[in-house]
């Protein structure tokens, strides 16, 4: 009785907190839209020169430097530097830089951005706020969880500083929209985490004559180059050809630290705000390689702007319209916006659904389920009695399943007729396939794998097996 | 014996070659000791490398090499105790 009772309050709870997020979620819509309305107002006023300087304003045309008393006030400690001083504090203000991702590198970039004092931000991003964003994706909150990246990053800019001009641009960058996007910014942060948008932001940078800030971060090394910026290469003059989609890897699959596109993300936001600010020495024609595990930072000279390039070179026809039809996802071979690779190598008879394997398990059917992840991987989570033998070294592990099929053999009594079955799995069923398809080679003939790995484990048998 | 070293040593370059992202994965290392012919090219550095370590083809067509931190082509002259970055791209973020 007392277990009913505690199962009513919790869903009584849960369904309150529901409610309560739905409710502060529209309230929190109709804040930013309002704030929105204001800046709008207050800007006009700026513009028509009236008197009555609202508090949000930060450019003030009766003050001698053009700041208002807020503004110096709020942005003192960089006026007292006399390398950035009054004058670059004024550019800041005047300038407007465009990041490209609200993820690892975009959210250290945009809150050192709305905080130093840029005029004008734009955000583009068209995925939701997950829980594995969390750790490096440091702008977004729990309580945004399953909301747009994009209105999280603004709401989070907007509360370190209000005086900044927020855009929210949810959608993602495509060839047909990017050129329209970029133009209405000064200077473009690249935080994006794929080789097609790289290119694409590139070019458009390269079409449309803008500096670009380019920094991206795996595992535990991270890069940085500003790009197209006073005659310096652009990012097609360095790497012409396009990586094979084998070396292009995603934090999704490889991991990342997260403070390691967290320095790489400050760092764009210093290089912006030296652009925009007309201070110091930019990285053109330089990269920094950043490798956290030795705590080395390395920057290295790069090739200059190639007169070959295809895209800013001497006999380049490129222009805006090759830009719109150019085809990013064909020429790096990878989609732009990333679903998971789906392979399908194995005929319907050599697969199993995850519900078919919870049933064999049930029905305490005699078998094998080798797990072929990197062992990494199986450290963090595992199905239980799973033979760990990665995919690597599967080659040389054969003996070990052959064995483990006899023992299999020997402790079950194994009916007439029926026997030791062979079942793959992996995390999301791509290599599980690779592994039954050379498995059938080898001579285990009636091995079988699962369909959609672990994931679909978690998806369709237990939600309470872990997913990363 | 020892002459004999001595005389080979001086028709070769020793350098220490640095690899990066990608390229670290596939030779599991970040820093890799090569010797080569004297007059030898970065070009020349890297057939060298392919051989001891195939699976840096993957990569061969999308590097850029830092030769003692500054720029590089593929006729670059290495020298002795020079240091050679391979750098890939990351696309990661
Ligand atoms: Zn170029």
């Amino acid at each position: 009785m007392e277990s009913v009772a505690w199962d009513t309050d919790v869903s009584r709870i849960l369904a309150e907190l529901e409610s309560l997020r739905d409710t502060k979620s529209v309230i929190e819509q109709r804040i930013l839209a309002l704030e929105a309305q204001l800046r709008e107002i207050n800007l006009r006023n700026e513009v028509s020169n009236c008197d009555s300087c609202s508090p949000t304003s930060v450019l003030d045309s009766n003050s001698p430097n053009g700041l208002s008393r807020d503004a110096i006030y709020r942005y003192s400690r960089q006026l007292l530097l006399p390398s950035f001083g009054v004058e670059g504090q004024a550019n800041l203000l005047k300038s407007s830089i465009l990041v490209v991702g609200a993820g690892g590198l975009g959210s250290p970039a945009l809150l050192y951005l709305a905080a130093s004092g840029v005029g004008r931000l734009g955000i583009v991003d068209h995925d939701l706020v997950e829980l594995s964003n969390m750790h490096r994706q440091v702008i977004h909150t729990e309580s945004y969880i399953g909301q747009p990246k994009v209105k999280s990053a603004a709401a989070a800019c907007l509360k370190i500083n209000s005086t900044v001009q927020i855009v929210e641009h949810k959608e993602a960058l495509r060839a047909s929209n990017a050129l329209q996007i970029l133009n209405q910014y000064d200077i473009i942060i690249d935080a994006t985490d794929n080789a097609p948008s790289r290119y694409m932001i590139s070019d458009s940078c390269v079409v449309l004559g803008k500096p670009l800030v380019s920094g991206a971060a795996l595992g535990l090394e991270g890069q940085l180059t500003v790009y197209n910026y006073k005659g310096g290469p652009c990012y097609r003059c360095l790497f012409p050809t396009p990586p094979p989609t084998t070396a292009c890897q995603r934090c999704a699959d490889s991991g990342v630290l997260g403070v390691v596109p967290g320095v790489i993300g400050c760092l764009q936001a210093l290089e912006a705000i030296k652009i925009a600010s007309a201070v110091g020495e930019s990285l053109s024609g330089r990269m920094l390689l950043f490798d956290a595990l030795s705590a080395r930072i390395r920057i290295v000279k790069i090739r200059g702007r190639s007169l070959q390039c295809e895209v800013c070179g001497e006999n380049s026809t490129f222009t805006q319209q090759h830009f719109r039809e150019f085809d990013y996802e064909k020429f790096t071979q990878t989609p732009l916006t990333v679903p998971p690779l789906k392979l399908n190598l194995l005929p319907v008879e050599s697969r199993i659904s995850s519900n078919q394997y919870s049933e064999i398990i049930s029905k305490k059917e005699p078998h094998v389920l080798v797990d072929v992840r990197p062992s990494h991987h199986f450290k963090i989570v595992s199905l239980p009695k799973s033979l760990s033998i990665p995919l690597s070294t599967l080659e040389a592990r054969l003996p070990e399943i052959s064995s483990a099929i006899r023992k299999e053999e020997d402790d079950v009594e194994v009916a007439s007729g029926s026997s030791v079955q062979l079942y793959v799995v992996c995390r999301r069923g791509n290599d599980s396939q690779l592994a039954v398809q050379y498995l059938q080679k080898m001579g285990f003939a009636s091995a079988k794998d699962i369909i959609g790995g672990l994931e679909s484990w978690s998806k369709d048998v237990d939600p309470n097996f872990a997913t990363y | 014996m020892e002459g004999h070293a001595k005389k080979q040593d001086e028709s070769l370059v020793k350098l220490k070659v640095l690899f990066f992202a990608r390229a670290r994965d596939i030779t599991g290392l970040s820093e890799f000791p090569l010797e080569i012919s004297l007059g030898s090219t970065t070009n020349d550095c890297l057939k060298k490398l392919l051989i001891k370590f195939p699976g840096l083809e993957e990569i061969r067509e999308c590097i850029a090499l830092a030769l003692n931190e500054e720029y590089a082509t593929d006729s670059s002259i290495v020298k002795d105790r020079d240091e050679l970055a391979i750098i890939p791209p990351i696309s990661g973020g």
